[in-house]
């Protein structure tokens, strides 16, 4: 059964804003269409976490003003300890709750083509590549309600284009700054490397806030063409108090390969999807994910990778610690469809528990509709063991130390694996900030 | 003052409600090595974990003193920040943490904060320590015990006597397991900590281990006591005649804990 709800924002207000914007009509109709679709579509069912009363629909404000950032330097802390302030030619996006606030895309990726751009500009300025790509083949409208929601109330977001047979070897960032307690974040991001293109992206979805109400529906479609390899690193530290919904998914060509580093490390109720659609014969989807849980919050993740293609490869890897009263669910799907034959499908989620009051459950799944392959999955569950602790510390470390030494040592195996150098310093940062 | 001493008296120890240490007296002084010899399951590891505070062990009686300080009062780190430290009989192994990583640690909870090691003075002495005990040195930047032998382990219990420096130490079975070599090279680092600020508790089955370090004393343990003490020419004799001419002398039928002489 779908409950109706009432929405804050009616449909005349999403086509005056839409206007507002100098969108075309295209994506206003996309707009109204979803939030018409939005009151009476299910919200999704993540697997044992249960949302219904998760508050993902109701909120004040669509848009919050935010003043620009005299130059980098005036940045927070928090957001300038993430980006490379002395590198001269750097593609750096920076979005300040709604606002589009900083942009740097060097001279040579505008002479090869590439467009980097936040999401509005992208729809004024490069409207019929976006239509090709925006919601149709990654994430849909009419999933559920809030990729309706979604769409219909996008306020935020980026959109990076990497043309044919262009790579780029410096990665290219951005950063989501929430920085007021009224922001509610509609955020998309949208990577197109088209065939035998490669591009590493780098986000972060920081609070500078310490606690806040805000909602974040945040969006990410990659779609990566024939033969191109995309690394899309993230680290997400929003601020307790937000609930936030965060679907990152990829859609693989033939033989293209899709690399996923996320560090997920929000404070506030989370859920989190990432799927990578191995669509293409020959493609490749990793993805490696690190988790820290604290406080009283409850988070579910689920990884899921999904082989069409023959010969499609699909890797994951997610190690999680709960500390505190915090509860997560590790849910890995591994789904071969009938003729994806010769395509190998691998997991191990591995969660740490903390405290007594900790909880954590890891569920691999592997749906195989196809004999010719090969699977494979490992999970646990435990608590750390205090014989390692009795260990560590009758050589004078204190009980904190040890924890921490125990904690870096479990993540170790997915933090050192990571494939982009910059997420993994600020993971390294990250964690220890929340294991302290 | 040379060294420390520590003070074992009629100490009780229970695991899990049964009591297996039944009254312990022992003391060990800065400078002189003991030897405890005994039977399997005769509470030789229980005594040595008691001493550290391992979690499942309960002391039910008596007392443990560091130079007069009260070890049982003292947590597991606050024990080995005192000067305490056990090679123990089955090194924990920890994935993730390098060994490199958790002896700089450890080096470091003895520092004053702004005060710690530098990392090349760490590096050179860690180094140095482990071309002294033979060991390859790659295994400073493995995992802490994860995947090595059994040697190796206790050869890496030896490294951290060695860089932690301790005031009593506490070895446990530091033998079992080890081949000739591995054997001298962990007896000339025992050698090597020898000295009026050191002493040591060595538990051991063997006499060849005491070949290389000669014992002052040497206890054995029946029934969760010490219930002869005596020069290293007992653990000759022990080595050549077993265990049952003690147990004939005391009147004792089974040595192993639970069993009432
Ligand atoms: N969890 C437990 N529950 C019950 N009894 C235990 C437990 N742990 C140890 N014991 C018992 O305590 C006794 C003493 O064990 P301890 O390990 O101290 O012996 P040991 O002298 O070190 O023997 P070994 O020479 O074989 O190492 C043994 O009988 C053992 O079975
Ligand atoms: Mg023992």
């Amino acid at each position: 059964m779908t409950t109706e709800i009432k929405l804050p924002f009616d449909k005349e207000y999403v086509s005056s804003f839409s206007k507002d914007m100098g969108e075309p009509a295209w994506l206003t109709e996309l707009r109204l269409n979803a939030l018409a679709n939005a009151e009476n579509l299910a919200m999704p069912k993540p697997d044992k976490t249960k949302i219904d009363k998760w508050n993902f629909t109701q909120f004040e404000k669509h848009i919050v003003g935010s003043e620009d950032f005299a130059s980098l330097n005036d940045l927070p802390e928090d957001v300038r300890n993430l980006i490379d302030l002395e590198a001269g030619d750097q593609n750096l996006y920076i979005q300040r709750n709604n606002r589009p606030t900083h942009l740097s895309v060097s001279k040579e990726l505008q002479g090869k083509g590439v467009i980097f751009t936040d999401i509005f500009t992208a729809a004024r300025e490069h409207s019929d590549l976006l239509q090709k790509y925006f919601m149709k083949d990654g994430v849909k409208t009419d999933e559920h309600r809030l990729t309706a929601l979604h769409a219909a109330l996008l306020n935020g977001g980026a959109f990076l284009y990497v043309p044919k047979n262009v790579e780029i070897a410096e990665p290219i960032q951005a950063v989501y700054i929430h920085d007021n307690k009224e922001a509610n974040l509609f955020n998309h991001v949208l990577v197109v490397a088209d065939d035998n293109s490669s591009v590493t992206y780098v986000e972060n979805y920081v609070s500078t806030v310490e606690e806040a109400n805000g909602i974040f529906n945040i969006v990410t479609e990659v779609i990566a063409n024939a033969n191109a390899k995309v690394q899309y690193g993230a680290v997400d530290t929003l601020a307790k108090g937000t609930t936030a919904y965060v679907n990152r998914r990829g859609v693989a060509g033939r033989d293209a390969r899709i690399e996923w580093a996320l560090g997920l490390m929000n404070d506030g109720n989370t859920v989190s999807e990432n799927t990578t659609n191995l669509v293409g014969d020959g493609s490749f989807g990793d993805t490696k994910t690190v988790v820290v849980g604290r406080g009283e919050q409850t988070q579910n993740f689920t990884t899921k990778v999904i082989h069409f293609g023959k010969n499609s490869e699909g890797y994951i890897l997610k190690h999680g610690v709960m500390k505190d009263s915090a509860s997560s669910i590790f849910n890995g799907i591994g789904k071969i469809e009938h003729g994806a034959t010769k395509s190998n499908a691998e997991q191990e989620s591995r969660v740490l528990m903390l405290s007594e009051k900790a909880r954590g459950d890891a569920n691999p799944i592997l749906l195989i509709d196809e004999d010719d392959v090969t699977a494979g999955h490992a999970a646990s569950v435990g608590r750390v063991d205090p014989l390692q602790l009795y260990y560590l510390m009758s050589r004078g470390i204190s009980q904190k130390e040890a924890e921490r030494l125990v904690i870096h040592g479990f993540l170790a195996p997915v933090v050192n694996a990571l494939p982009i150098e910059g997420v993994k310093r600020q993971l390294t940062a990250v964690i220890e900030r929340k294991v302290k | 003052m040379a060294g420390s001493v520590l003070t074992i008296k009629d100490l009780h120890v229970a695991i899990e409600g049964k009591e297996i240490l039944k009254g312990v007296n022992l003391e060990i002084k800065g400078g002189e090595i003991h030897a405890i010899m005994g039977p399997n399951g005769t509470g030789k590891s229980t005594l040595s974990s008691a001493i550290m505070g391992h979690p499942k062990y309960e002391v039910t009686g008596g007392s443990i003193t560091l130079d007069g300080k009260d070890v049982l009062e003292m947590e597991v780190d606050e024990r080995a920040q005192a000067g305490l430290f056990l090679a123990m009989q089955y090194p924990s192994e920890i994935s993730g943490v390098t060994n490199a990583d958790f002896l700089r640690s450890a080096i470091n909870s003895r520092m004053e904060e702004g005060n710690e090691i530098s990392l090349m003075k760490f590096i050179r002495k860690m180094d140095s320590k482990m071309e002294f005990l033979e060991m390859d040195l790659d295994m400073a930047q493995r995992y802490l015990n994860e995947g090595f032998s059994g040697g190796e382990k206790k050869r890496n219990e030896i490294l951290q006597l060695m860089m932690l420096q301790p005031k009593i130490a506490i070895l446990d079975e530091i033998d079992s397991g080890l081949d000739i070599d591995a054997l001298k090279v962990v007896s000339k680092g025992i050698n090597e900590m020898r000295g009026e600020d050191f002493g040591c508790l060595i538990i051991t089955h063997y006499q060849r281990l005491l070949n290389y370090i000669t014992p002052d004393h040497v206890h054995v343990m029946m029934q969760g006591r010490v219930v002869k003490s005596g020069g290293p020419e007992l653990a000759q004799r022990l080595e050549s005649e077993g265990y049952d001419w003690i147990k004939q002398e005391l009147g004792i039928e089974d040595e192993t804990v639970g069993q009432e002489a």
